[in-house]
C-alpha cells in the first residue's frame, strides 16, 4: 500500500513537471490586437513562456497598408469579414506568410536591339563625350566637368607636364601610325560595327594589374588613384573572404590602352600608403 | 510596383484563380492544400483540407460560394467556399487535371489523366443545387484524344467544350453528343509541341493557348481560326489576358508569364492597349544549371493586337507554372516553381504604356 502510493505520487510530480508549461498558459494574458489606428499602425500583444519558463510579453508592430483602392461589391465586402477557416486559424504572428516585397519592381520595358551595344561602343571610342566642351582640365584632362584649379586629383597627380608629356618610348611607335594610314581592320574603323566580344578582349587586354597594395585599399581608392589617367571601365580589389581585408592586389580596366600604359609608366613604384606599388599589364588569363 | 509574396504553400504552385468579384485569390499546388487569399492586401482567408496529392486546377462558382478543384488524387472535390467544408466527391479512375463550370454552374467539365492502361478523358457532370441530391454519374465521357488533356473549358453559351493538351492539338466538341466539330490538327500554323495553358477571355469570343513550343496563339472560339501569334524565347507555361487593357500575356512554359492588359475603362476607348501575359522558362528539371539573371522567371507582357513585346516583370526563383489577372485588370498574380504566389498591382503609369 504505501509502497504503491509512494509511487503513484512520484509519477504525478513527474507529469506535473511535463504538463507545466500547457497547464500554464492557460494563465497567460489573452493575446491582444490594437488598432489598426489612422495611420495603418496594428499592434499585436502577445504573452509565452520562452524555454526557461519565463513569461515574455511579444509586442510585434505592423503596418497595414492599402494596396489597392478597389470597388467592393456588397457581398465582397461581406465576404471580408468571414472567418478564417483551415490553417488559417492558428496563425501566428511571426509565420509571416504575406509580405510586401521590400524590392521595387518594374514593369521592365524590352531594349531595342543595339541600343545599350551603341551606346559602349562610343563611350569606349570616345571617353570625352561626343560634343566638344570648352572647359579642359589640364591636369586630369577631364573636359566639362571643373576647371584645372578646381581639380579633385590635383594632389594626387603631378603636373601635367610630367603626366602626360612622357609617354612611353615605345608609346607614340604604337598609337601614332595607326592614325597616320597604317592599315586598320575593318572591325576596329571607325563606324564599323564591334561584335560585344570583341570589346570584352580589347578590355580585357587593357587591363593594369596593381600590386603591394595596404590591406585596407578599397575599389574607390583605386578608381581615385587611377581616374586621372582616363576613363575606367572596371575597377577589381581582391577581398579576403574571411578578413574582409583587401588581398594586396587589384585590376583595374581603361577604355583606352593608351590611358593603361600612361597609367603604368606613371604609377609603377609610386608610393601609396606607405607602400611601394607594382603596376603592370595583366597577363591575360590561361583559358 | 511592391509586389505581395505569399508563401502559404509549400511545394510548386499549379494554378491560380481569382473569384469574378475579384476580392478572393484562389491558389492550387502541389502540396495538397488549395488556399484562399483576400486579393487586396494578400493575407489568408484559409485552406482546403481533403485532397490527398497535387490539385492540379480549380474552378469558383459565379457567387463565390462553391470551389471546384482536380487533383491527382483521382477526385474532383466541390467545396464551401466560406466554411472550407468538402461538399461532395467526384471520384474518378485516374488523375484529375482540369475542372471548369458552365455558365449556370448546372455542369462542370472535368478532365483526367492517362493512367495505367486508361486513356485521357473528358467528363461532364451535373451539379445539383441542392448538395443531397449530387451523384457522381458523368452526364458524357469524351475519349479520343492522346496524351494528357491540360485544360477544358466551357466554350460561348455552353454550346462547345474547348480543349487542349499534349497531342499539340486544340478541339471543340459539341458537350451534348460527344462529337468532335473542329480542330487545328490539320491548322499549318497549329502548335507544334504540348499545348500548356489556355485562357478564355470574358465574353467567350477568342481565348489564347501556350504551348511548348514557346508560342502563344490567340484563336476565335466560333470558328477556331488563328488570330494572332506571340513568339518567345522560352517554353511557355502560363497565360492570361487582361481583362483591362489590350494586352496579352503569352504563355511561357515552365519559367515565362505574359498576360494581357487593357486600358482603364474610358480611357482608351478603341483598346489600342491590348495586353497579354505569358509566364513560362525552362523545364523545371533544368532549372538548377541556369541562372535566374538570364531572365527565364518573368511574366512577359505582350500587346495583344500588335504582337509586340510591351515587358516583363521578373521576381521568381524558378519558372511561372500560374497566371492570373483580376478581373478588374488592374493587378494580377503569378505563382511559380518556388512555391510563391506574387501578388502583383499594377502603378498608375502601366495604363499609359506605349509602344
Amino acid at each position: 500500500m504505501q509502497n504503491g502510493g509512494q509511487t503513484t505520487n512520484k509519477l504525478r510530480w513527474g507529469e506535473l513537471d511535463e504538463d507545466e508549461g500547457e497547464d500554464l498558459d492557460f494563465l497567460l494574458p489573452p493575446k491582444q490586437v490594437i488598432g489598426p489606428d489612422e495611420n495603418g499602425i496594428k499592434k499585436v500583444i502577445e504573452y509565452k513562456f520562452n524555454d526557461d519558463g519565463n513569461k515574455v510579453k511579444l509586442t510585434t508592430k505592423t503596418r497595414v497598408r492599402k494596396v489597392a483602392k478597389a470597388h467592393l461589391s456588397k457581398k465582397a465586402i461581406e465576404r471580408r469579414s468571414w472567418p478564417k477557416f483551415g490553417d488559417a486559424v492558428q496563425e501566428d504572428v511571426g509565420a509571416r506568410l504575406t509580405m510586401v516585397s521590400t524590392e521595387e519592381i518594374a514593369l521592365e520595358r524590352p531594349q531595342p536591339p543595339g541600343t545599350k551595344q551603341e551606346e559602349n561602343k562610343s563611350a569606349s571610342d570616345n571617353p570625352f563625350g561626343k560634343g566638344a566642351v570648352l572647359m579642359v582640365c589640364r591636369t586630369c584632362g577631364k573636359r566639362g566637368d571643373h576647371w584645372t584649379s578646381r581639380c579633385p586629383y590635383k594632389d594626387l597627380a603631378q603636373p601635367p607636364e610630367s603626366l602626360v608629356d612622357k609617354p612611353p618610348t615605345d608609346g607614340p611607335a604604337a598609337a601614332a601610325p595607326a592614325t597616320k594610314g597604317a592599315y586598320i581592320p575593318p572591325s576596329l574603323r571607325a563606324g564599323a560595327e564591334r561584335p560585344s566580344t570583341d570589346m570584352r578582349r580589347r578590355n580585357e587586354e587593357n587591363s593594369v594589374r596593381v600590386t603591394n597594395l595596404s590591406e585596407d585599399t578599397r575599389e574607390a581608392d583605386l578608381h581615385e588613384l587611377f581616374r586621372p589617367f582616363g576613363q575606367i571601365t572596371r575597377v577589381y580589389v581582391a577581398i579576403d573572404q574571411k578578413t574582409g581585408l583587401s588581398r594586396g592586389f587589384g585590376f583595374v580596366n581603361f577604355a583606352n590602352r593608351e590611358d593603361a600604359e600612361r597609367a603604368i609608366n606613371k604609377l609603377n613604384g609610386y608610393g601609396y600608403d606607405s607602400l611601394i606599388l607594382r603596376v603592370e599589364w595583366a597577363t591575360p588569363r590561361a583559358s | 510596383m511592391r509586389p505581395i509574396l505569399m508563401k502559404g504553400h509549400e511545394r510548386p504552385l499549379t494554378f491560380l484563380k481569382y473569384n469574378r468579384d475579384g476580392d478572393l485569390l484562389f491558389s492550387c499546388a502541389k502540396d495538397h492544400n488549395p488556399t484562399v487569399w483576400f486579393a487586396d492586401n494578400g493575407e489568408r482567408l484559409g485552406t482546403y483540407h481533403g485532397h490527398n496529392g497535387a490539385v492540379w486546377s480549380c474552378d469558383i462558382s459565379f457567387d463565390s460560394s462553391r470551389l471546384l478543384t482536380g487533383s491527382a488524387d483521382t477526385t474532383v472535390k466541390l467545396w464551401d467556399v466560406k466554411r472550407g467544408e468538402q461538399l461532395y466527391t467526384f471520384k474518378f479512375d485516374s488523375p484529375a487535371r482540369s475542372v471548369d463550370f458552365a455558365v449556370g454552374e448546372k455542369l462542370a467539365v472535368m478532365t483526367t489523366d492517362p493512367f495505367m492502361d486508361k486513356t485521357s478523358a473528358i467528363h461532364v457532370k451535373r451539379i445539383a443545387e441542392d448538395i443531397e441530391d449530387q451523384d457522381n454519374e458523368s452526364a458524357l465521357v469524351i475519349r479520343g484524344p492522346t496524351g494528357r488533356i491540360n485544360r477544358a473549358v466551357w466554350g460561348p453559351l455552353n454550346k462547345t467544350i474547348v480543349s487542349c493538351g499534349e497531342d499539340a492539338i486544340i478541339r471543340v466538341w459539341d458537350p451534348v453528343t460527344g462529337q468532335e466539330i473542329m480542330s487545328t490538327k490539320d491548322h499549318e500554323n497549329g502548335h507544334k509541341k504540348a499545348i500548356t495553358s489556355l485562357c478564355i477571355s470574358d465574353d467567350k469570343s477568342h481565348f489564347l493557348t501556350g504551348a511548348l513550343d514557346k508560342s502563344a496563339k490567340l484563336w476565335d472560339t466560333r470558328t477556331l481560326t488563328l488570330i494572332k501569334t506571340y513568339v518567345t524565347e522560352r517554353p511557355v507555361n502560363a497565360v492570361t489576358m487582361s481583362p483591362l487593357l489590350d494586352h496579352v500575356v503569352s504563355p511561357a512554359s515552365g519559367w515565362d508569364g505574359i498576360e494581357k492588359i487593357r486600358p482603364e475603362d474610358g480611357v482608351d476607348q478603341l483598346g489600342t492597349a491590348d495586353q497579354v501575359v505569358l509566364g513560362g522558362g525552362q523545364d523545371a528539371s533544368s532549372v538548377t544549371t541556369t541562372d535566374h539573371r538570364a531572365g527565364k522567371f518573368e511574366a512577359k507582357f505582350y500587346d495583344k493586337i500588335l504582337q509586340q513585346e510591351i515587358g516583363g516583370v521578373k521576381g521568381h526563383f524558378g519558372p511561372i507554372n500560374a497566371l492570373a489577372f483580376n478581373p478588374d485588370g488592374k493587378s494580377f498574380a503569378s505563382g511559380g516553381e518556388d512555391g510563391y504566389v506574387r501578388l502583383h498591382h499594377f502603378d498608375p503609369d502601366y495604363f499609359n504604356i506605349k509602344l
